[in-house]
């Protein structure tokens, strides 16, 4: 799979942009590069890039985001550092955008030095599980709400249908097909799907560009096999 | 069923609002339940419904009241400092018999506090969130499925007792995504109320949607009314979930992200041979008092694990009349307690420190 020297991952909230970017900078990583992690969500304060750091730490990747990450202040402030993405050419660069329209705004300031350069992927991450991106026509409006508000045109789709612990290879194979329609809709391929690690050898061969997801397991979530009590409903 | 999709506590909830029939939406933005009201802005509009993101707290909850008195199902969403100041709003709405979904996605407190998840309103809202003697309906889910379902419950349940609901979440819950099957769309709520204020036509009196009385008596006897249609709810409707009860000589009672917390605790304890299991409360008004003490008389001890000082240990001390020892686990101001934290409790009521 190629890449460009800067990835962005933007898409409607809660699609996976999180998850998929911190996975795509280890993937980079692994091919010997330097690479840095931008965490540009300034809308959500819960679930972010940071989550992620102490893998990042030991994978060697440089993590920027801002300073309020995870605390208590719901300050929406971009993290000074961030510059360094656009700046230092030296380094691939994997920006984590925030959701929707309203999250990929505070791209904007970015975006002159990111095209001047002309080096990069702005991928609109896709899950058809979600309830505001079922269909074509809903993904398309989020689609183009997200390139208004940020003024960088998406270059490719990233199928990341899924429904949590719940997925099955069919859900990933289905969310391909959705995303090919969606992306036939705007003239743009589909870069790859994505989908748990667990699913490797059920989906190498039934997708293409297949890319394995190491999710992250958060430790106040049941483990796997506990299960429900009896409910007197 | 329909299908299933991925959601957000947040979104799950709002959408299960709309399911149920409610087409009217008041909020004012606050972490971390924001979600709820940007569903609805997208939602409302393109079903006939009405979003509007109110000047405060207070003016949300008070269009609700004005909602519910012509007889349409009506919410308002929050968070823990914005349900202080919905507390007057809700008490007129108990003082006047109205129907109500109140969502609460908690924080953590007093004051300002912060963003992250807490369990601490549990007092105010299991209390009756306001001046005066009421309760309203208090829903705590622990899952985004439940999030969906709780919330066509309690609006529902407003809807039959006339009183004001709320659902208590807490932010995780707010903010985690899990796969969510929602229910089928239904209205029961129908436009022919017989105690709303819609217009006479000149056929019937007046209905007067009003929590003012000027005969001291008057309001002493509507007070006993709704205090015995809470008997009755206290009776009918509280709901709780037990897990690995059957054979447990230790109980933990927990409510929402900390249930599921402590149920890694439990199976962990189990690997290690201590028989202990919980009794999750559901509805925490009305609060299951007589599962608990049931489960008073096969358990040594109980161990309520909450992100609250512990507020819902004084409950269950009540509910079985102190006859077992209870003890807390917890963690405030936004931290949330490990399944290793409370296994180390486990452990240690199992060694027989079990002093509350």
């Amino acid at each position: 799979m190629n890449h460009k020297r800067l990835t962005l991952f933007a898409g409607h909230y809660g699609s996976g942009k999180t998850n998929i970017a911190l996975n795509y900078a280890l993937w980079l990583k692994r091919q010997g590069l330097r690479v840095t992690v931008a965490d540009l969500d300034i809308v959500n304060p819960y679930f972010r890039t940071k989550d992620g750091e102490q893998q990042l730490k030991e994978a060697g990747v440089r993590l920027i985001s801002s300073d309020y990450a995870n605390s208590n202040v719901d300050l929406p402030a971009l993290p000074g550092e961030a510059y360094a993405l656009v700046d230092d050419k030296s380094a691939c660069g994997v920006i984590d955008v925030g959701g929707d329209d309203r999250g990929a705004l505070a791209l904007g300031r970015y975006v002159p030095a990111i095209r001047d350069e002309g080096d990069y992927e702005m991928l609109f991450v896709l899950n058809k599980a979600r309830p505001l991106t079922r269909t074509v026509d809903d993904a398309l409006e989020v689609f183009y709400e997200i390139e208004a508000a940020c003024s960088l045109p998406f270059t490719a789709i990233v199928n990341n249908t899924n429904l949590g612990p719940l997925t099955k290879a069919e859900d990933v194979i289905a969310g391909e097909g959705f995303a090919e329609e969606v992306a036939k809709r705007v003239g743009l391929p589909v870069k790859m799907s994505c989908a748990s690690e667990k699913l490797s050898a059920e989906l190498q061969n039934k997708v293409s560009n297949f890319f394995p997801i190491q999710i992250m397991q958060l430790y106040y979530m049941e483990k796997e096999g506990t299960s429900l009590g009896k409910t007197n409903l | 069923m329909s299908e299933t999709v991925l959601m957000k506590g947040n979104e799950a909830l709002a959408e299960a609002a709309i399911l149920a029939g409610c087409r009217h939406y008041f909020g004012y933005p606050i972490t971390p339940q924001t979600e709820v009201a940007a569903y609805m802005a997208k939602k409302m509009p393109k079903i006939g419904g009405t979003f509007l993101q109110a000047e405060s707290e207070i003016a949300a909850i008070n269009m609700v009241y004005g909602v519910a008195a012509t007889g349409h199902p009506a919410m308002t969403s929050s968070s823990s400092p914005g349900i202080s100041l919905k507390t007057e709003g809700i008490s007129y709405l108990a003082g006047a018999d109205l129907p109500a979904l109140i969502i609460n996605v908690q924080r953590g407190g007093p004051g300002l506090g912060g963003i992250q998840p807490s369990q601490s309103d549990y007092n105010l809202v299991t209390r009756g969130p306001g001046h005066g003697d009421f309760h309203v309906l208090v829903f705590a889910p622990a899952s985004v499925q439940e999030m969906a379902d709780l919330t066509g419950r309690a609006l529902h349940l407003a809807w039959k007792y006339r009183m004001p609901a709320m659902l208590l979440a807490d932010g995780t819950m707010g903010q985690m995504m899990e796969p969510v099957t929602l229910p089928e769309p239904c209205n029961a709520f129908g436009d022919d109320n017989p105690w709303a204020a819609t217009g006479t036509e000149m056929k019937r009196p007046h209905n007067v949607v009003n929590s003012l009385y000027l005969s001291p008596d008057e309001l002493e006897k509507f007070n006993f009314e709704r205090f015995a249609r809470y008997a009755k709810i206290e009776e009918d409707e509280p709901l709780w979930e037990e897990y690995m009860m059957d054979d447990a000589e230790i109980c933990i009672v927990s409510c929402g992200i900390t249930a599921r917390v402590s149920r890694n605790a439990i199976v962990e304890a189990r690997k290690q041979g201590i028989k202990v299991g919980m009794l999750r409360p559901i509805t925490l008004w009305p609060f299951p008092k007589k599962a608990l003490a049931a489960a008073a008389d096969k358990v040594n001890a109980f161990l309520c694990v909450e992100m609250n000082m512990g507020q819902m240990k004084d409950d269950v001390e009540l509910a079985i009349r102190c006859r077992k020892p209870v003890a807390l686990c917890n963690r405030v101001g936004g931290m949330i307690p490990t399944p290793d934290e409370v296994l180390a409790h486990i452990k240690k009521i199992a060694e027989g420190g079990t002093e509350a």
